[in-house]
């Protein structure tokens, strides 16, 4: 799958949607076929602030448990409980339906990647 | 000193893989489908349908000659002089000290010719430990296998009535743990009514050069059944609801079968020494006398994954480690193997045992089940 144009991309495959001062985050398509089935996900809750760069929650799948990285620094102002109920969602749509939570960025954020430099980034 | 390691072995089926787009994994110095889409979903397909599994990886040692039953009789701790040809046996073979060096299937496909199917991972350990256990018995000859067979394995309920649409071997005459020299679809194969699944199937060693035109006919003839091609990601999560150890996790050179809870593979009973008897003898007496740590199943009540290593607590003390876990897709919850203290095995909720899981720091509670998780109705 295609990484979209208009998002932004962290080294720890997340991608970040900016509209108004909210970053809306979840984790890549690459991200999410190299876990394989998603079978749970621990997110920020609401009113928690996250770091750029820091572990903001988990992500387990049959084989393996990931850390979930903030991409952005702010407080936390949506957690998606349609993917905590059912984790699924990150692999059928992790652009999409997948997405994980939404920060009120405070701030500079990490140093993030255009599609093409993501892209870019992955295939090496 | 710097080792490059070696690149991985690629099986006879390699081509097909790529083809189908799997998501391929070292394993054993072999490359390896690790799924081809979602690993869940082809989990499911074995229970209810079927599945197809390249398991070339795993190594065929022959043990030929008048003496071979004598030879294997030394050499494992099982009685293969008592399996009659046609018919195969789960069997280990351990050390002097009674530490498993492999769990095995071995198939008697004449008097004098024995198949032995070693892990990948332990197959040279196995290849080995029988040409020297050998050294006593000139009638008996150890030869490796390991280049002249593929193993292709259609798993599942509809496995018999795919299988039979490409041979004619009789398959309703076929026992489990039983195998016949046939063929499948025009190519010569010892089909083997074996699997490492839970479930009814099949096991087909064929010719490498015979395995794409196997795995085809298969595929074809399993389309209308729902078959689909199926990764090492879930053949673990298979064996695991099933209660089937795995060597590296449940089983290893530190423990004697005793201690694995699987002593009734030993037969202490056999005439003759073996290797490994005494402390096998010993490990028989503490084990009735005062088991030390006994395998049990966990059953997650929160949705935690426990896996390989982490600690099992009771009262917030250690009283065991988790040797296989995983999200069990049939149960719906994680599920876990795991060596715990004889007090703390017997099954019960985690509100009247209080046996949890310490999940990264957090500790989870878990239901204390008995073995496997899952029979096949």
């Amino acid at each position: 799958m295609s990484n979209p144009e208009h998002l932004r991309y962290s080294k720890e495959h997340e991608w970040v949607a900016t509209d108004d001062g909210i970053a809306t985050v979840g984790i890549t398509a690459h991200a999410a076929d190299a876990l394989g089935d998603v079978v749970f996900v621990q997110l920020p809750e609401v009113g928690d602030t996250v770091t750029a760069g820091e572990p903001c929650g988990e992500l387990e799948s049959t084989k393996s448990v990931s850390d979930l990285y903030a991409p952005v620094t702010g407080e936390v102002t949506a957690a998606n409980q349609d993917v905590v109920d059912d984790p699924a969602l990150v692999n059928s749509g992790p652009f999409q339906d997948g997405w994980l939570f939404k920060v009120r960025v405070a701030g500079e954020s990490a140093d993030l990647m255009s599609a093409a430099e993501y892209t870019a980034f992955t295939a090496g | 000193m710097t080792t490059e390691s070696p690149a991985p072995r690629r099986t006879a089926l390699d081509a097909t893989h790529r083809a189908l787009g799997a998501t391929m994994t070292d394993f054993a110095g072999w490359d390896m489908p690790l799924r081809y889409g979602s690993e869940r979903e082809e989990h499911v397909a074995v229970r209810t349908r079927a599945g197809l599994f390249d398991l070339s990886h795993m190594g065929e040692i022959a043990v030929t000659g008048p003496g071979a039953a004598a030879l294997l009789d030394y050499a494992l701790v099982g009685r293969l002089s008592a399996v009659r040809p046609g018919r195969a046996r789960y069997t280990m073979i351990c050390r002097e000290d009674g530490g498993i060096l492999d769990d095995l299937i071995v198939y008697r496909l004449t008097d004098d010719e024995y198949m032995v199917v070693a892990n990948a991972a332990n197959a040279q350990v196995v290849l080995d430990a029988l040409v020297e256990r050998a050294a006593g018995f000139p009638g008996a000859q150890v030869r490796d296998d390991r280049e002249a067979y593929a193993l292709i394995a259609v798993q599942g309920p509809k496995a018999p009535a795919i299988l039979g649409r490409v041979t004619d071997a009789d398959l309703a005459g076929l026992k489990y743990y039983a195998g016949l020299p046939g063929t499948v679809a025009g190519a010569e194969a010892l089909i083997a009514r074996t699997g490492y699944t839970g479930e009814d199937g099949f096991e087909l060693f064929v010719r490498p050069a015979d395995a794409p035109a196997v795995w085809a006919a298969l595929t074809a003839a399993g389309a209308d059944d729902g078959l689909v091609p199926c990764g090492l990601s879930c053949r673990d999560t298979l064996r695991l609801e099933a209660g089937m150890p795995l060597y590296g996790h449940e089983l290893s050179t530190a423990l004697t079968p005793f201690d694995a809870g699987l002593g009734r593979v030993v037969k202490l009973d056999k005439p003759g020494d073996f290797v490994g008897r005494k402390a096998l003898e010993q490990a028989a007496e503490r084990a009735a006398a005062e088991p030390p740590r006994v395998l049990v199943g966990l059953v997650a009540e929160g949705r935690r994954v426990p896996r390989a290593g982490y600690a099992v607590v009771a009262g917030g003390r250690p009283v065991g480690e988790v040797t296989s876990g995983a999200p069990s897709p049939t149960l719906g919850k994680p599920i876990a193997m795991a060596y715990v203290d004889a007090a703390h095995a017997e099954p019960g909720p985690a509100a009247a045992t209080g046996v949890g899981v310490d999940i990264r720091g957090s500790h989870e509670p878990y239901e204390v089940v008995a073995l496997p998780f899952y029979k096949r109705p």
